[in-house]
């Protein structure tokens, strides 16, 4: 399992999910803060490209052996990607939380909501 | 019992072992327990494969010793208990006069006259004050031990030569008992365990719990948590109270008509003899995901039950559980769908045990 890092170039939802900008799209994933939390991810069952995603709402879930939770969308839009190699690897996602172990990316509906997000000091100190 | 939210959990006499192994201490039955050390499926494959050490000093100790101990504990246990030979360990229930059950146990004969029964951490004063009320016209003694044991549970197909390598003389066979030294202590082992694998558990005084644990783990036990003893256990179709039976299921239709010997008489013999006589609307099963998902307690099972355990199987890679289901529909090779959380996944009803372990 992987050291206990939030880097300096994402932003992050106070319910441990983090969002990495690109133009009007948005990657997102959990913080190495929730994989820990939760222990080794056994199963993530990805929403359908397509779906939207509300900000604060939950939009999938991850599942350790021991169990489950549920995933908030720190932005909101609609699913343009998944990550369907989690299929077969979901430990990637305590493994690379912030690299390989990404959930979705999504076309943003509305930019202005990430002004809302915490940077990583912030989130960090949210954690202390 | 008191709220756990307002009353300070109850730490083992391990619990700066635990701290300092790194693990995850959650509350668990009014005790501050280990879930996990380095995580559960190490952990559940290292029981698999070679040992596993699990601190279980939460679970209560009751002595039953006296002229008439056989005659009293026949009358409250499910099982034959006048046919436990001294040095045997017996399953049994302990059964309302409806038949309900008020706990699963593991009795121990030390003596003819002297027992030793562990319970359920969460049940333990439920189970002595029945007890004790039952106790009335027997000549016999019903005593709280829970405070003069710790316990450790050592499993898997290398626990028992890892164990015996500690000890002055040879380890009990499976379901018997005895006192040896192992790590320099006085200790009651005992040829039990709740994995599906060969091993032992040990009793011991609490203060000798640090020399029990750091000689097991310096042998090479992996230290384990109470996720993984709960993995292991549904694996292998082992009932967890509370989740799988309580006071409103009899032992018939929660697959453990097995352990009751109705002629025996004891409290609840009627009840059980009805229902084992007339069936059971519903009945216990074991099944596996087919495909994705993961079963929780609490999922409705399509067309009539309900889950009452359910996790993802390190051994078999998917979703396992257990849960009732209406009779007719209760055979292995059933298909049944659950309701997991909106998602109707697709499983197949299976015979019990759901994985074959090599031992005991």
């Amino acid at each position: 399992m992987s050291d206990a890092s939030y880097p300096d170039d994402l932003l992050y939802h106070p319910e441990h999910d983090w969002a990495r900008l690109k133009d009007a799209d948005a990657t997102f994933g959990i913080t190495w803060f929730a994989q820990d939390a939760l222990g080794e991810v056994v199963f993530f069952d990805p929403p359908p490209v397509g779906t939207t995603v509300t900000k604060d709402e939950p939009y999938t879930e991850v599942e350790s052996v021991k169990a489950v939770s549920d995933v908030v969308a720190p932005l909101s839009g609609e699913i343009i990607e998944v990550n369907t190699a989690l299929a077969d690897k979901p430990e990637t996602i305590n493994d690379e939380p912030y690299g390989e172990g990404w959930l979705v990316k999504v076309k943003l509906s509305d930019p202005e909501e990430a002004s809302s997000l915490l940077d990583a000091a912030a989130y960090k100190a949210s954690l202390a | 019992m008191p709220s756990t939210a307002e009353t300070a959990l109850r730490r083992t006499s391990l619990y700066e072992r635990h701290a300092a192994a790194g693990a995850k201490l959650v509350p668990f039955a009014g005790w501050e327990m280990p879930v996990q050390y380095t995580g559960i499926r190490d952990e559940h494959l290292a029981v698999r494969r070679h040992a596993g050490v699990f601190d279980v000093s939460h679970m209560g100790e009751v002595q039953t010793r006296g002229p008439q101990a056989t005659a009293f504990l026949q009358r409250v246990l499910s099982n034959e208990v006048r046919r436990l030979p001294e040095g045997g360990a017996q399953y049994s229930l302990l059964c309302r006069e409806d038949g309900g059950i008020i706990d699963d146990l593991f009795t121990y004969r030390l003596a003819d006259c002297e027992f030793l029964t562990v319970t359920n951490a969460a049940n333990h004063q439920k189970d002595l004050a029945w007890m004790q009320e039952q106790a009335a016209g027997f000549d016999v003694d019903v005593i709280d031990r829970a405070a003069e044991f710790g316990m450790l549970a050592v499993q898997g197909p290398a626990a028992r030569e890892l164990a015996g390598g500690l000890a002055d003389g040879p380890l009990p066979p499976r379901m018997h008992c005895c006192q040896r030294d192992l790590a320099g202590v006085p200790v009651l082992v005992c040829g039990t365990g709740y994995t599906g694998e060969d091993g032992v558990e040990l009793l011991f005084d609490p203060e000798h719990a640090p020399a029990v644990w750091d000689a097991l783990v310096q042998a090479g036990a992996t230290p384990c948590g109470l996720g993984a003893r709960d993995t292991l256990r549904l694996e292998v179709c082992f009932h967890l109270y509370g989740n799988d039976m309580d006071e409103r299921r009899n032992p018939i239709e929660a697959g453990l008509g097995w352990c009751c010997k109705e002629q025996t008489g004891f409290i609840g013999a009627d009840a059980v003899a009805a229902a084992r006589a007339a069936g059971t609307p519903e009945k216990l099963v074991a099944f596996a995901i087919e495909g994705p998902g993961i079963p929780r307690p609490g999922n409705p099972i399509l067309g009539g039950g309900i889950v009452t355990s359910g996790t993802f199987s390190p051994c078999l890679e998917c979703g396992i559980g257990m849960g009732y289901v209406p009779s007719e529909r209760a055979t292995p090779g059933t298909g049944i769908e659950i309701d997991v959380r909106g998602t109707a996944r697709a499983a197949v009803i299976k015979a019990k045990p759901l994985y074959q372990t090599k031992g005991p």
